[in-house]
């Protein structure tokens, strides 16, 4: 097939400008992923400024509103730098291999919705250094705090929202359209792998919401700057219309960022107990299931907000509904394994965490949603932990397994199995001392977002805190074990783990430049 | 031959499953600010939130007092953040008859050297009762502008619907006064620190 004279159309181009021009989904793919991992490293960097601050009561080294940029801006970082850009890289990477597809269905468009997210981040982590400071308002950005009383620096965090958002549902659309119109001949909808299917019921979840996301940040835009009163009282607004205009996106948000993660954890399950996963069909619609209740629970966000009764019963119902699927989810995973032949690679292993930190997370969600008990934890530390839990043992976690899972594919060489297994456990053992006293800390009355707090709670800060240092600093070891693995290694095979199936185990590892240029055959 | 057709069907596949995309996308944006009237109409419609209407007539003839029945009302007035107005009721609270015409008279001073406006925002708790107070007149009608040094007596006048749940026996009007001076002259609102 290699013809002379024609050889651009099958390696890369030389030099930076192969990653500026690229179209290549893998190039892509490896693009999102290096930037994701960047911002993680500069979202933990924030979250250690934090955790070193609540290392002991009074003010140690940031003033409080250094520490409410810390929060604010470790939460926007981690949840649009950090986790929703790896997903979009493994989709990059995997969807068009995994379905038999040559590359994403709209390769130029896929390099522009890539390129915008470094100056979009470029433009949100320069507030840090202007006049005011940058945003101290919280992740969530509630008005008036946003609006009336934020730093001049907002309108740069708004724009910045704005060019997250139009990268995201340019990069959803692409999935959309590579996975409904590019998968090969015989690959039904019900063939399709699981992580296929998360992602494009994840990019339909993106299409919906992120332009609600650029809708009300556009509306704090009015309200800032020409006078509307979209969230202000005094012209006949209303701030708690912030809240649920927010949570409309906010919710299914959540839910974007987890679902990617049931795909990646029902690929490597059924590897690494060489059985084919248990329930395909029931994990296809309790995905489904749990998109669509995504829309219509948002307000238990917003419990204490002088809800009527009717509402904080529809919504605590609603909210525990969701529990049902994903029950669904989790037996089939362990019915997965149950009589399976269990090996514990380091995916394995970090996708068995996943199962069991997740479902924790998951049950201090329930306790949540129940209203009358919502009162008493609402804002306090063991809301930090329960989403904590979700989405760093589950998404974080998720992410880590899908990179040691396809890193022998993507570059050639295996990776080093015992520095795995050790990134693994620092990690595992990091984050429960992070994350696990943060529960009682919040049962005991401790709120969030404050720089100091009362002296009962020091030593679960203290115990909390080394927990992060140690977390954060054991993630040095995973950029160390991916270079190693790209530098060198034991030689990968097609199928590199014994029991994988899918077409991305059936091409030569590292995968070529171009893949499927023809469609394969499926059976 | 056969993959340049498919090429081909692909790429007219592709244009179409963008445009409804993209469809979607604009929709969803015009969703997020749809929110906004329908958030205000489910409110009115549900009386949720404590907001209470607009100017009603109050007709005489066909408002009979329901004597038999009293609801106690009580006044609250509160001044928002940088507010420096000196803003209260003349009465605390009085006893109304269902389906009476009653008046309360607010006082207001701007002990500031510079002219305000200010806009009084009203709510009734329980929340579910606002919907049967009815105002005639009202100072948050409108927007208040004070001179320095002046002050005011506002009139609020109102009945309550003969329709109330009898198991309502107290309703709480409350204002909340906000300064909206910037806003008044036409100059973009500035954050507040």
């Amino acid at each position: 097939m290699a013809t002379g004279h024609d050889d651009h159309h099958h390696g890369p181009a030389k030099g930076l400008t192969r990653w500026l021009y690229t179209t290549n989904h893998k190039d892509i793919g490896t693009l999102y992923l290096w930037f994701s991992f960047a911002m993680f490293l500069l979202g933990g960097t924030f979250a250690l400024v934090i955790r070193a601050e609540l290392f002991q009561p009074g003010l140690q080294f940031v003033d409080p509103n250094l520490f409410n940029q810390m929060t604010t801006m470790h939460g926007l970082v981690m949840v649009f730098g950090a986790v929703m850009p790896a997903f979009v890289g493994l989709a990059n990477w995997m969807v068009p291999m995994m379905i038999g597809a040559p590359d994403m269905a709209l390769p130029r468009m896929n390099n522009w919705s890539f390129w915008i997210l470094p100056f979009a981040f470029a433009m949100m982590s320069s507030t840090l250094f202007m006049d005011g400071g940058g945003p101290n308002f919280g992740w969530t950005f509630y008005a008036p705090l946003s609006t009336t009383f934020a730093p001049k620096s907002v309108t740069f965090f708004i724009f910045a929202v704005h060019m997250m958002g139009a990268s995201s549902i340019m990069g959803s659309i692409n999935i959309i359209a590579t996975i409904q119109n590019l998968r090969a001949p015989g690959m039904t909808y019900m063939k399709m792998p699981l992580f296929v299917w998360t992602w494009l019921i994840t990019a339909y979840l993106l299409i919906a919401v992120m332009p609600v996301l650029a809708g009300v940040v556009t509306m704090m835009l009015f309200d800032i700057h020409f006078g509307t009163s979209f969230f202000s009282a005094a012209g006949g607004g209303d701030p708690v219309l912030f809240q649920h205009v927010f949570w409309f996106f906010g919710h299914p948000e959540v839910y974007i960022m987890i679902l990617p993660a049931f795909g990646v954890v029902s690929e490597i399950i059924p590897t690494f107990s060489r059985k084919r996963l248990f329930g395909y069909d029931s994990m296809v619609y309790a995905t489904s299931s749990i998109a669509f209740l995504s829309f219509i629970v948002w307000a238990h966000h917003m419990f204490t907000t002088g809800m009527p009764l009717a509402g904080e019963l529809f919504f605590m119902y609603s909210t525990m509904l969701i529990a049902v699927p994903t029950g669904v989810k989790v037996f089939n995973w362990i019915t997965t394994m149950f009589k399976g032949s269990l090996s514990f690679e380091t995916p394995m292993l970090f996708a068995i965490a996943f199962v069991v930190l997740f479902t924790c997370g998951g049950f201090t969600g329930l306790m949540l949603a129940i209203a009358p008990a919502d009162f008493q934890y609402q804002d306090t530390y063991f809301v930090v932990a329960h989403f904590h839990y979700v989405l760093v043992p589950g998404a974080v976690f998720s992410i880590m397994a899908a990179a040691y899972y396809w890193l022998p594919k993507w570059t050639g060489n295996m990776y080093d199995e015992n520095l795995g297994k050790l990134h693994f456990w620092l990690s595992f053992i990091g984050i429960n001392i992070l994350f696990f006293p943060q529960h009682f800390l919040g049962l005991a009355g401790m709120p969030r977002r404050v720089p100091d707090y009362a002296l009962q709670f020091a030593n679960f800060n203290m115990v909390s805190s080394i927990g992060a240092f140690f977390f954060g600093f054991s993630q040095l070891l995973l950029l160390f074990i991916v270079i190693k693995t790209i530098k060198g290694g034991k030689k990968a095979t097609a199928q590199v783990w014994e029991g994988a199936e899918g077409l991305e185990w059936t091409l030569p590892s590292p995968a070529p430049y171009h893949t499927f240029s023809t469609p394969p055959p499926i059976k | 031959m056969s993959e340049n057709g498919q090429q081909r069907k692909s790429f007219s596949d592709n244009a179409k499953l963008v445009a409804k995309l993209v469809l979607a996308v604009v929709a969803m944006f015009g969703f997020g600010f749809a929110l906004v009237p329908i958030y205000d109409v489910f409110c009115k419609v549900t009386g949720l939130n404590g907001k209470t209407g607009g100017r009603v007539v109050y007709e005489a003839a066909a408002a009979d007092v329901d004597l038999s029945r009293t609801v106690t009302l009580q006044f609250v007035t509160m001044n928002n953040i940088n507010m420096n107005w000196v803003f209260h009721p003349e009465q605390n609270q009085i006893e109304v008859h269902p389906g009476e015409l009653n008046e309360v008279k607010f006082y207001a001073k701007n002990p500031s050297s510079v002219r305000m406006v200010a806009q009084a925002v009203p709510s009734v708790a329980p929340s579910g009762s606002a919907s049967f107070l009815h105002k005639t007149e009202c100072f948050c009608f409108t927007q208040q502008v004070l001179e320095a040094g002046q002050e005011i007596e506002m009139p609020v006048r109102f009945f309550v619907d003969k329709a109330l749940p009898k198991d309502v026996h107290k309703m709480t009007l409350s204002y909340t006064l906000f300064d909206v001076t910037e806003n008044f002259v036409g100059t973009p609102k500035l954050s507040a620190n």
